[in-house]
């Protein structure tokens, strides 16, 4: 084990941190923006409004995430429709074919947790929520959305770390992330053990710091669920 | 019908490799997981802590950057190891060891987490019956341990399945003839990367329903006898 190679290097890490910490927040982000409304919409009755939903999550949820993005990234270009068209400078680009795919797929696994969460709200609640006279997007806002929220964290956090490993794949089209700069660094001093463990270093240390802003989060959600200290009198 | 321009063929090979993979990786990760959950519940404390730390790592580690490291961290220490028991030539790893084995030894973590928490859903009263009869240990755990077990692993085992074998996509990085490499030779030579892609994207969507369709099957039939609430 030669470290020096790192601590030489250590520059190329940290650019690839910043590329794997943008491209995961960012993806999340805007995954959750579009599965809320997903999510609500996937419980209507309406076989028509169900059916696109199910079938946008079937597909994201049943196939590699790896050939999403071959899709993407070298599919998109084979249509004459899409290369002249506005949005071709943004899918030549390997980045935002990165933040489309996996904005896409932590969008569906996003909606089928918040679907879970939302189908759980005691019927009791929404009873409540009506006979208080709300209006259905008062009740969603009000009462069904923030509990599903509460229900759907534990799993949530769980997609969170599953999408920080995903976003490895970034390095295969061309993107220096985390695993990118290890890659570069093993190909430039073939030094796969002092390259990819420092890359797993990092991982981990960021899946540990998800998982404890998680558990603060759950700490202050769940506050209410706390058995109450009693004073002895 | 989609005009495959003859490379039909050549990507159902790369869909039987995908499957001999999984099912490879699956049979390592089982063995491995039932270890680790008896780690994980034995009474010796190195043993806890072995498999604790095992898990551990292995979900705080994404599968490509593992597979990388085995891939070409293995190569290097197998031409170190070598030349120490006398072998001078220079090695090259196989593919599909380096994707089978790391792909078994992730998902090993995962089933040590289903098949502990399958090991606990059965009530210590029969155990405890089992060696009050007087059987042995390999005698309980065959006879009323494992039937019992099943039943409760098997939703965990079959998520952990269905990740198992979209995962496999990966092994096509590190050079092996899968469905999605296969794919990629196909759409460099007829530049129709999406038609390719897509019909992976499906080889995917079937094998997974099967799969989904086999485990509805096991589960009612290990299910035969429990009363639902």
């Amino acid at each position: 084990m030669d470290l020096s190679i790192i601590f030489d290097n250590i520059g190329i890490y940290l650019e690839g941190l910043k590329t794997t910490a943008w491209l995961v927040s960012l993806s999340l982000l805007l995954g959750l923006l579009l599965a809320v409304p997903l999510a609500v919409l996937r419980t209507a009755q309406a076989y028509a409004i169900q059916a696109p939903i199910r079938a946008y999550v079937y597909f994201f949820r049943g196939t590699p995430l790896l050939v999403q993005m071959f899709i993407v990234y070298y599919g998109f270009g084979q249509f004459d429709v899409i290369k002249t068209s506005f949005v071709w400078p943004l899918f030549k680009e390997a980045w935002f074919c990165a933040l489309f795919t996996f904005t896409l797929n932590t969008g569906a696994y996003t909606t089928e947790i918040l679907r879970g969460a939302i189908e759980a709200t005691p019927h009791g609640e929404i009873e409540a929520a009506k006979a208080a006279g709300m209006s259905r997007l008062l009740m969603l806002r009000r009462i069904v959305l923030p509990s599903a929220f509460r229900r759907a964290l534990p799993q949530y956090s769980n997609e969170i770390i599953f999408m920080l490993h995903g976003s490895s794949l970034a390095s295969v089209i061309t993107l220096v992330d985390i695993t990118g700069a290890a890659r570069i660094i093993n190909s430039r001093f073939y030094s796969p053990y002092e390259a990819f463990l420092t890359a797993a270093v990092f991982y981990m240390a960021l899946t540990f710091m998800i998982v404890f802003l998680v558990k603060r989060l759950e700490g202050r959600w769940f506050a209410h669920l706390r058995p109450q200290e009693t004073s002895r009198g | 019908m989609i005009n495959l321009h003859g490379y039909g063929p050549s990507i159902l090979e790369g869909t039987l490799l995908t499957i001999a993979v999984s099912l490879a990786a699956l049979a390592l990760a089982m063995l491995l997981g039932i270890a680790g959950a008896l780690g994980k519940l034995s009474g010796s404390l190195s043993m806890r802590i072995a498999a604790q730390t095992y898990t551990t790592i292995i979900r705080g580690i994404p599968d490509l950057v593992l597979m990388l490291l085995v891939f070409f961290g293995g190569q290097v220490l197998i031409n170190q190891l070598a030349p120490l028991v006398g072998y001078e030539d220079y090695i090259d790893i196989n593919p599909f060891i380096a994707g089978v084995s790391t792909i078994g030894f992730i998902f090993g973590a995962y089933m040590t987490e289903t098949f502990r928490g399958a090991i606990l859903a059965v009530p210590r009263g029969q155990i405890e019956a089992a060696y009050a009869y007087g059987m042995r240990r390999g005698q309980m755990f065959r006879r009323i341990l494992m039937p019992q077990m099943i039943r409760h692993a098997i939703p965990g085992f079959g998520n952990n399945w269905l990740v198992l074998v979209k995962t496999t996509a990966l092994v096509s990085i590190i050079g092996l003839d899968d469905m999605v490499r296969k794919a990629s030779l196909a759409a460099g030579a007829t530049r129709l990367p999406f038609t390719f892609y897509l019909v992976v994207a499906f080889n995917y969507l079937i094998i997974t329903s099967i799969s989904v369709y086999l485990l509805r099957w096991l589960e009612t039939r290990y299910s035969a006898g429990v009363i639902k609430a």
